[in-house]
């Protein structure tokens, strides 16, 4: 087990290393000169220069790497363009927004994905396990912004029973997460379906039903626990992809988290903003994969690590 | 379409009065309440934007967001009537100007005090001066300050002071220019010139754009990154009069059609991002909202340069020709009537317009033949650049078809902004760009402004402005003329030389002025402004904070 920690983290260095590298190259492949957006267009040239000269932007590529590698182990980002704020004062402030809408998102996917997942596996093949197939292709394949749009046309705007978009109390987190879990619920509904198929296929629980457990014991307690292992990995996969930030949702319902952040920062072409986002989405998402094994491992003792 | 009635010609009529001659007399009658006609204090509003606020620091803020923030939050020597483009003083309670238009000293008001309690003196204005010049700061307004005595030394690190900057007594200072420079005062009414205190400045250093201390009507009180700025009265700002209301919170995220919904059940009094253009056309023919709309002009001018250092458009008669090919009322009505059509390089609200004269009309047939003269009968091949964002690649293709009936057949090139700012800035790239997306809009109210980086000799460099790199002599020795007109009793004599600076650009032709962006404002019932003009001001945009006062507090 410690073995393979050991290994999986210097992986995870490794792909964080060549992460650096690849939004460092990004920085210079975006069309924009951020010496000419910081001067402002009636900067003259020796203006221009001498900006690029303090921003050390006039610097050998090799020799920026190294520093940004090297402000970056110190937890410094950057200052962004166009804000002017430190970029991990803003990534900082968007956190509990970004943490908020996770949780909520994640709960909404498993109240929608679990019990929709475990219907149709035990009405496999028949009427009702198409129609929730059918509904989870729906949700999977509808664009978040019409989704969201439509929630919040009807439920904030006709009916009024959630404010109109923002942040700061409970209700403004509905809808945002039921977009999400409606959205992303499907996946988890498809992966129950087939976990519990696989499972209630298995010997034990013919051994449990020949017992004379009920049906729905024998699918809520025997089938469930063992068909829920895939799910933690699933979740660690979510949290990383969340972290990043639910860029379409965010925008639509004014919720400000990281993905409000990244795509005001795209807008803008703020290099520093997107450059430390896509790192920070990139550290999720590596921490996420190895939360996931490691859980799974510990949940499931037929899963060996070593 | 519904808005496009005599109301709308009347608005606009009114509009252009006000800001050309008549200005000053007019405000003179509308704004400056007398005492008891103020209307109370009280009560707050809830402006939306999209995006957060960059920073409040007036030596680096420049977008159209935070300027009409940091207007609020801080002063300047010199300032602007509300509506209009006349400059009072504001900080200075009066200046002189020497006779040659050299030294210019201002008599500060005294007992004025920054957030933090402090008082404001001569030296905090230098500090401030110097603070921008210095290119530490990498302010995106050194350049403005290119007439002060000492800022070439300053600008390049060779002197750590303005030479030209005197603090002659706390109330007193004086600041001498290298040469005459009539746009001297717009340039002390900028934000970049506004007035900051050394220990704030010192104390947050690159922060100090988060926690911004002046001297102005609002402080500000919260910052929430990335969820809103609460701006409160402050209670010791020297116009007791001001500001009218109580509290203003800017809140940031917001959807700009979710905002428009929000505004119309009246949790948000104005949508700092304007009316989502998809809406515009249902919320201008409703009833119920038309009124809550405001109209007004901006000085902003959208225009498509030739360049004249590219054949066939070195020869006059063809770029002539051009500008009589251009159907403006249908490019007009592409945007959705959000905009006039133009017909010389200043916009009507901008002093110095002639609005008299009639430029080149719509005429294809006049312009085929003209093209014909220059020697074109069959029309030529050409290129168009155009920045690749809505509605510029429409607007493009229907000048392309304007074009195409002369038999103009021009080849659309539709980039990023930054590729068509640069293939301008190049002397043999770009035959024909059209501005959109990336036009010149004034950074004060002053016709030089829209001359010299864009229409002089100066801008046609390359990297420059001038994308149709005209270079007339002539009007550059005019120009400079004019600006050296600095006396008070000349202001007229300047403007006059001015409009005749822009005609004469007209009968070069090397633009085609196509139309001015009209501005429209929308606000909720719960203000309103003593008049409609401090919703469409035309140097705060969206709208002057500081006189909208709310209706509940009447």
């Amino acid at each position: 087990m410690l073995g393979y920690l050991a290994r999986r983290l210097v992986q995870s260095a490794v792909i964080l290393i060549g992460i650096t590298m690849i939004t460092f190259i990004l920085s210079f492949l975006i069309p924009a000169d951020p010496v000419r957006m910081i001067a402002g267009r009636s900067a003259t040239a020796e203006t221009v220069e001498s900006i690029r000269h303090q921003l050390g932007l006039d610097q050998p590529i090799p020799v920026q790497y190294v520093r940004y590698v090297s402000r970056l182990v110190q937890g410094d980002m950057g200052r962004s363009y166009v804000q002017k704020t430190e970029v991990a004062t803003l990534i900082w402030s968007r956190l509990p927004a970004t943490l908020l809408l996770m949780a909520g998102a994640i709960a909404f996917e498993l109240m929608i994905g679990l019990p929709a997942g475990i219907y149709a596996a035990a009405r496999r093949g028949r009427i009702g396990d198409r129609g929730v197939m059918l509904l989870s292709f729906t949700g999977v394949s509808a664009p978040q912004f019409v989704v969201g749009l439509l929630l919040l046309y009807v439920f904030a705007n006709l009916l009024a029973w959630f404010p109109l978009g923002g942040y700061g109390s409970f209700g403004h987190l509905i809808l945002p997460a039921l977009t999400l879990g409606i959205t992303g619920g499907g996946w988890y509904s498809r992966m129950t379906r087939s976990s519990m198929i696989d499972v209630l296929g298995q010997d034990y629980i013919r051994t449990a039903r020949a017992k004379g457990s009920s049906e729905t014991r024998v699918v809520l307690v025997h089938g469930l626990r063992n068909a829920a292992l895939p799910m933690i990995a699933m979740i660690g996969l979510d949290i990383g992809i969340f972290m990043s930030g639910a860029v379409v949702v965010e925008s639509v319902f004014g919720w400000p988290g990281i993905g409000q952040l990244a795509w005001q920062a795209i807008q803008r072409i703020d290099i520093p903003i997107i450059m430390g986002v896509t790192l920070v989405a990139a550290v999720a998402i590596v921490v996420g994969n190895l939360i996931a094994d490691i859980a799974t491992s510990l949940f499931d003792p037929r899963v060996r690590l070593g | 379409m519904i808005f496009w009635g005599n109301e709308y010609r009347e608005e606009t009529m009114r509009k252009t009065l006000l800001a050309g001659a008549a200005a000053l007399a007019l405000s003179l009658v509308v704004v400056g309440p007398a005492a008891d006609a103020a209307p109370q204090h009280g009560g707050q509003m809830v402006v939306t934007y999209k995006d957060d606020v960059s920073t409040l620091d007036p030596a680096i803020g420049y977008d159209w967001q935070n300027w009409s923030m940091i207007k609020s939050l801080f002063d300047g020597l010199m300032d602007y009537e509300p509506g209009t483009t006349v400059l009072k003083p504001d900080l200075a309670e009066s200046y002189t100007i020497s006779d040659d238009g050299l030294t210019y000293t201002f008599k500060l008001r005294e007992g004025v005090t920054f957030h933090n309690g402090r008082e404001m003196t001569a030296d905090d204005v230098k500090y401030s001066l110097e603070r921008v010049v210095d290119p530490a700061t990498q302010s995106p307004g050194q350049g403005f300050f290119w007439s002060i005595k000492g800022f070439d030394d300053m600008a390049s690190g060779n002197a750590s002071e303005l030479s030209g900057v005197t603090v002659i007594d706390p109330y007193t200072l004086q600041i001498e220019l290298s040469q005459p420079d009539a746009t001297f005062l717009h340039v002390m009414a900028i934000n970049f010139s506004f007035v900051v205190p050394k220990e704030v400045v010192e104390e947050y250093g690159a922060d100090f754009g988060t926690h911004p201390v002046g001297t102005g009507a609002f402080r500000m009180t919260d910052w929430t990154l990335g969820q809103h700025v609460i701006f409160e009265r402050n209670p010791d700002y020297y116009d007791a009069d001001l500001p009218r209301l109580d509290r203003i919170e800017f809140q940031v995220g917001q959807e700009p059609s979710v905002a428009l919904l929000r505004l119309q059940r009246g949790e948000v009094d104005i949508l700092g991002d304007g009316i989502p253009p998809a809406q515009f056309l249902e919320v201008m023919g409703n009833d119920e909202w038309m009124d809550n709309v405001i109209e007004g002009g901006q000085l902003h001018t959208g225009y498509i340069t030739m360049n004249t250092h590219m054949a066939p458009f070195d020869n006059k008669q063809v770029r002539q020709a051009v500008n009589m090919a251009i159907n403006k009322d249908r490019i007009v009505q592409i945007v959705n009537g959000r905009a006039v059509p133009a017909n010389q390089p200043l916009p009507p609200a901008m002093p110095g317009y002639d609005p008299n004269y009639e430029g080149y009309a719509y005429d294809p047939d006049a312009a085929k033949a003209l093209l014909a003269e220059a020697g074109f009968p069959d029309g030529f091949e050409t290129e168009l650049y155009v920045m690749n964002t809505d509605p510029n690649p429409r607007i493009a293709q229907a000048i392309q078809q304007d074009l195409a009936v002369i038999g103009v057949n021009a080849e659309i090139k539709s980039l990023a902004q930054s590729t068509v700012i640069a293939a301008g800035g190049e002397e043999d790239q770009a035959p024909m760009i059209w501005s959109g997306g990336m036009a010149w809009i004034a950074d004060f109210p002053d016709p030089s402004n829209f001359y010299g980086p864009i229409l002089g000799c100066g801008g046609a460099v390359p990297g420059g402005w001038n994308w149709a790199w005209y270079c007339n002599e002539e009007l550059d020795a005019m120009a400079a003329e004019a600006d050296g007109m600095t006396g008070e009793d000349q202001a007229d004599a300047r403007l006059e030389k001015w409009r005749l600076i822009f005609i004469s650009i007209m009968d070069d032709a090397p633009w085609v002025p196509v139309f001015n962006e009209q501005r429209f404002t929308m606000h909720s019932d719960a203000i309103a402004g003593e008049t409609d003009e401090i919703f469409v001001d035309p140097v705060h945009i969206p709208v002057h904070y500081d006189y909208v006062y709310s209706t509940a507090a009447q």
